[in-house]
């Protein structure tokens, strides 16, 4: 996969989600995505975004734009983070599933709404989130 | 900080929601309504989110509370004209919205409080 | 003494082209049709020269050489493009593999007094276009791939096309098979329509859709509670009785949604819903 541009940002506190999503509106629309795939795309970092403030009290997001396997071009989001990490992913990726008595939707939404999904999590070192969404998918 | 304005139009509230929405924000204004409604006895709440262009799972259980708080106080919830792409997204994250009703705009949404308050028949009743 | 077979073929150019298109042009299948002589002779002309520019003793021998790559580019270009005008895989194919005739007779001539030397060469020219074949074959096929893949795009979009029944009531026929590319589309027309026209209710109607598995069942009810979201009702029109009974086999519950046989019976609840009424005239 050849990165064709990036950034790279801070998730510390809320209002820089805010700046986070409107950036990566940005490179959606900067490679044509349509409305609704920008949507599901800004849905699913904003959940991920969360949970590294709430459970890992902040981290980092990059931002790239990729083109694919089939010359197709996306947006890949890696949130990175050293939190506490995700001692039991299949658990977490469960819907309703939630130790911070929400609704448990984030990850596995989050899951449905991308075209790739990849999370790694390591306990007491922190979790690893890259989410694809192609221009088309 | 910023806030949400709250309007009072006859029986219900009114709130337009313009700008986008970060979790404090969103959190006040659930705050905000529910004193808002107990304090004016108002039958029914409006929620405008057609500025709204992202509406994840803590946005939907904000609205969801909103809801379910004021059904508590005697007050139906209406959220109108949610955006196609926010519908869609929202179905595929798993949110149904499950008790909060929906209606196209903020004329419909208005004649179906209107209804609501006629089918229990108190609004000649009010002194 | 080593042959340098690139050189001897660089020097024969205007021959190895003459002998090509004559090749080409005594071939029956020549699609007069489809491009004139001219731009035939430009194209061969321009894979001729890039080739022999090239060609080097090296690259013979190395067909992977990356000195090659322009070869292909042109190449691509050429077999992309016909993909495209419709030409058959044997016409694009005998478009190169014509080249190899013409590129031996001309070794055989200026080698002709060394027949172990002339196998060799030949040898190895063939491999070449052999090669060039079959890149040839690849970016054939991916160029008719695009075909079909924008034809796809056409027919989903032609295929779902949103009708205003009455004041406050849109329907859409779906016709063909509803996997979930296509039900995103079918989603994003009709919320969007609803959103124009500012109806409260949609009619989707499913008697085109040859089978309701659980998967469709699926798109169906995601469709439903999006329209639900945007404050619409939907209504699902015509169900055939076999897709009655498969979801009743099937186990899929569509308890949450307003099923109707026919379209008509589904405008009827419409109706009731928006508390219209359709009436006969009685005549005087
Ligand atoms: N970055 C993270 N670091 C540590 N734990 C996490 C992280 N993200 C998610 N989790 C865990 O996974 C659970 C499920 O997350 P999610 O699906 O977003 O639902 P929710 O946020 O509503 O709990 C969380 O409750 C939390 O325990
Ligand atoms: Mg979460």
């Amino acid at each position: 996969m050849i990165v064709l541009s990036s950034d790279n940002m801070r998730i510390l506190k809320e209002l820089d989600m805010v700046v986070f999503r409107n950036r990566l509106k940005e490179f959606a629309v900067k490679i044509g995505m349509g409305l609704v795939n920008q949507t599901k795309l800004i849905t699913a970092a904003s959940e991920l975004s969360r949970n590294m403030l709430r459970y890992a009290g902040g981290g980092t997001v990059l931002i790239e734009i990729v083109n694919g396997p089939q010359r197709q071009n996306g947006v890949r989001v890696t949130f990175s983070d050293n939190g506490p990490g995700i001692p039991n992913i299949e658990q977490a990726m469960k819907d309703g599933f939630s130790t911070g008595k929400s609704l448990g939707l984030g990850l596995p939404g989050a899951k449905r709404l991308v075209s790739d999904f990849d999370i790694k999590s390591t306990v007491g070192k922190g979790t690893t989130i890259t989410i694809i969404k192609w221009k088309n998918g | 900080m910023d806030k949400i304005p709250i309007l009072k139009i006859g029986h219900f509230l009114m709130v337009a929601i313009q700008v986008d929405l970060y979790d404090r924000l969103a959190l006040n204004l659930e705050a905000d309504l529910v004193q808002a409604v107990s304090k004016t006895g108002a039958r029914g709440v409006l929620i405008d989110i057609s500025a709204v262009s992202i509406v994840d799972s803590f946005m939907g259980r904000i609205l969801g509370n909103i809801a379910g708080m004021s059904k508590v106080l005697d007050a139906d919830t209406v959220i109108v004209g949610m955006q196609p792409a926010v519908a869609i997204t929202l179905v595929e994250l798993g949110l149904p919205l499950k008790g909060v009703q929906t209606a196209l705009n903020v004329e419909k949404g208005m004649e179906l409080l209107q209804q609501k308050l006629q089918i229990t028949g108190e609004e000649e009743s009010e002194e | 003494m080593k042959l340098d077979t690139a050189k001897i073929l660089q020097k024969r150019k205007k021959q190895i082209l003459e002998l090509w298109m004559k090749n080409q042009l005594v071939d029956f299948s020549l699609r007069e049709d489809l491009m004139s002589n001219d731009e035939l002779t430009v194209q061969s002309e321009e894979l001729v020269d890039v080739l022999l520019q090239t060609l080097s003793g090296n690259n013979l021998e190395d067909l992977q050489a990356s000195s090659l790559e322009a070869v292909h580019e042109v190449l691509e270009g050429i077999s992309i493009s016909r993909a495209k005008q419709g030409y058959s895989p044997r016409e694009t194919g005998m478009f190169v593999f014509s080249l190899k005739d013409a590129l031996l007779s001309i070794l055989a001539q200026e080698i002709k007094n060394d027949p172990v030397q002339l196998l060799d060469e030949s040898l190895k020219v063939s491999k070449l276009i052999d090669s060039l074949g079959i890149i040839t074959f690849e970016t054939f096929i991916k160029g008719r791939e695009e075909v079909i893949l924008r034809q796809t795009d056409e027919i989903t979009e032609i295929s779902t096309p949103v009708i205003r029944v009455w004041d406050g009531i849109v329907a859409m026929p779906i016709i063909g098979t509803l996997d979930s590319s296509r039900t995103q589309v079918v989603m994003e027309n009709l919320l969007q329509e609803i959103v124009d026209t500012s109806s409260s209710i949609a009619i989707l109607d499913i008697s085109g859709v040859p089978a309701v598995d659980s998967l469709v069942a699926q798109h169906l009810i995601k469709t439903v509670s999006a329209t639900r979201l945007m404050g619409a009702e939907c209504i699902i029109s015509g169900i055939r009785p076999e897709i009655a009974q498969t979801v009743v086999h099937l186990g899929i519950d569509l308890s949450g949604i307003v099923t109707k046989a026919s379209l008509a019976s589904a405008l009827r609840h419409a109706y009731a819903l928006l508390q219209l009424e359709v009436k006969k005239v009685v005549a005087k």
